[in-house]
């Protein structure tokens, strides 16, 4: 039956025949198929002549094709097409569209831009966006901080001023904390004593005696805490030295501590340790003035902005 | 006039297979990578492109790079495309990476790209990021890596400076070596560049910066900070001309 099949086939076969009758058709490829095959050769020949393409030597076929951009100097530059060309043009096209916005938020002051209701939509947009990107990293997503390590920005507690210039300014050129170790300086009864003073600035139960004794220590020559920290405790902005009264921290994990004994514990250490990496890199030349501008009324209008 | 050639002869012959398929895949190869071992403008030659070679310290910190495969989650390589450009800065050169062997493009994004990340986060940053993504990142998937505090292994710093410079990183043995350092380079970095000081180099580099926090010893995390910290940052883009850049593509 399969013999007699086989030989009423018409299409040649590779005439090969396994366990006894498996055969393979040896057909020509499909005409569509091999149509389409030259086509491609041929549009591959195009390509080559639109796009760089051939290497010759030291250098290339660059290619009929070309792309005109401007440049930063407003000059109009036409290249032979190539991905860098097309970036520039791209580029030219994107600040087309931001232009609107972007050169009302160099126009205006930082006020302005925070009142015009068009302006303050963009810049909360805008703002996070590269809040995100930027920033959220070390300040948290929703600029909350982490204790021990970076400030909260929504509070109205500001090491360097909250102000819009202030912030600007940060951002610019960036930031360093420091604060010396005084633990190489002073005995441990002094450091007690200290950190029972400034637990009793903002209220946590302390030992009153030695803080009557860390107030003395705070303004005297010894520790010379009022140096940065001012005779009130109030702290220096210009130093970026914090407000020691008002129960916001940043170094010492003080809310994180339950008993009164823990949260000493923990001003004691940073009196001990000091601060030496409150850093904020510098943003000027990382990102545009406008961009600045935009993130800087977008710190601001977080909450705490003065 | 007919060609008899019948694709069978191929087919049925595995050892001309082997061959013909071999040769049709260098095909590839051929034309699209030896040419750029050829062509000028591979590597930029703009005026205001000076990167150097890593430091000591900073080459260390990429062998620890390496070695925990953050290649495999984090690309080196801003590509030339806008939404690349607004997130990551100025797209990479060719010139940034002609003496990392091998370069650290990656092919893969899990987490963000690292061709500029130097400068954009501080230190402290980094070591707790680095310690524990988490507590910095929320949403971070990537791993801990609390070992990195551990004391650097400097004993071989030598060795693999002297590995580069065979294959072409020039990092100085002689004192003619040396002194074209300095011509190309400036005398401070071609003196962070010779292998003889190399140890000594590590060492006041990380004493100086103190990238990990920790006074004592140089860690592992001394290292790779000190090399995210330099990625992307050689090169001044506002002294370069980006005409130039174009035109050497």
């Amino acid at each position: 039956m399969s013999e007699q099949n086989l030989q009423s086939q018409t299409v040649q076969t590779t005439g090969h025949a396994w366990d006894g009758d498996l055969q393979e058709f040896n057909n020509p490829l499909p005409t569509w198929w091999v149509y389409t095959f030259y086509v491609t050769i041929v549009f591959s020949i195009v390509y080559w002549l639109i796009y760089p393409s051939w290497p010759i030597g030291k250098s290339f076929l660059t290619g009929f094709s070309d792309i005109t951009y401007v440049n930063k100097a407003g000059e109009t530059v036409t290249s032979h097409w190539n991905t860098r060309a097309l970036l520039m043009a791209d580029l030219n096209k994107a600040e087309e569209m931001q232009k609107p916005y972007f050169s009302k938020v160099a126009a205006n002051d930082f006020e302005q831009i925070a009142k015009d209701p068009e302006l303050s939509g963009f810049v909360l947009s805008a703002g996070k966006a590269l809040f995100t990107e930027n920033c959220a990293p070390c300040h948290q997503q929703g600029g909350q901080g982490v204790i021990g390590f970076f400030p909260n920005l929504t509070d109205d507690d500001w090491l360097y001023g909250g102000s819009y210039d202030k912030i600007h300014e940060t951002l610019v050129n960036g930031r360093r904390g420091y604060m010396p170790a005084f633990g190489e300086v002073l005995n441990a009864g002094e450091i007690d004593a200290l950190a029972n003073y400034v637990a009793s600035l903002s209220g946590i139960a302390h030992d009153a005696g030695k803080a009557a004794s860390g107030r003395v220590l705070f303004t005297s020559e010894t520790a010379a805490c009022y140096y940065c920290h001012t005779d009130s405790a109030k702290g220096r902005q210009d130093m970026g030295a914090p407000n020691l009264t008002d129960k916001i921290w940043l170094w010492a994990d003080v809310p994180g501590a339950e008993k009164a004994e823990d949260k000493i514990a923990a001003i004691r250490s940073t009196i001990i340790t000091g601060v030496n990496k409150g850093v904020m890199p510098a943003w000027g030349e990382r990102l545009s003035p406008e961009q600045i501008k935009v993130l800087t009324v977008y710190v601001h209008e977080l909450g705490g902005g003065k | 006039m007919r060609i008899n050639f019948k694709h069978e002869w191929i087919e049925t012959n595995i050892g001309l297979m082997l061959v013909l398929t071999m040769l049709a895949i260098s095909v590839g190869g051929l034309v699209e990578i030896a040419p750029l071992f050829f062509i000028k403008k591979t590597v930029e030659n703009v005026e205001g492109i000076n990167v150097r070679p890593y430091t000591p310290l900073e080459l260390r910190g990429r062998d620890i790079y390496i070695r925990e495969g953050c290649y495999t989650c984090h690309s080196q390589m801003i590509r030339p495309f806008v939404d690349e450009k607004l997130r990551y800065g100025h797209y990479s050169l060719a010139a940034e990476s002609q003496y990392d062997h091998p370069f650290q493009w990656g092919s893969k994004r899990t987490g963000p790209d690292l061709a500029r990340v130097g400068g954009k986060y501080s230190n402290e940053w980094h070591v707790q990021h680095l310690i524990a993504p988490r507590s910095m990142v929320p949403e971070s998937v990537m791993p801990n890596y609390p070992w990195l505090m551990q004391l650097l292994d400097q004993s071989d710093i030598a060795n693999r400076m002297k590995a580069l410079r065979a294959v072409g990183v020039p990092y100085s043995l002689t004192e003619a070596e040396r002194e074209a350092n300095v011509k190309k380079f400036g005398a401070e970095v071609a003196a962070m560049l010779h292998i003889a000081d190399a140890k000594k180099n590590l060492v006041e580099q990380a004493n100086l910066g103190n990238y990990d926090g920790d006074r004592a010893g140089v860690s592992e995390m001394d290292a790779l900070v000190a090399y995210l910290q330099v990625l992307g940052t050689m090169v001044d883009f506002t002294k370069v001309d980006a005409d130039e850049l174009v035109r050497s593509r």
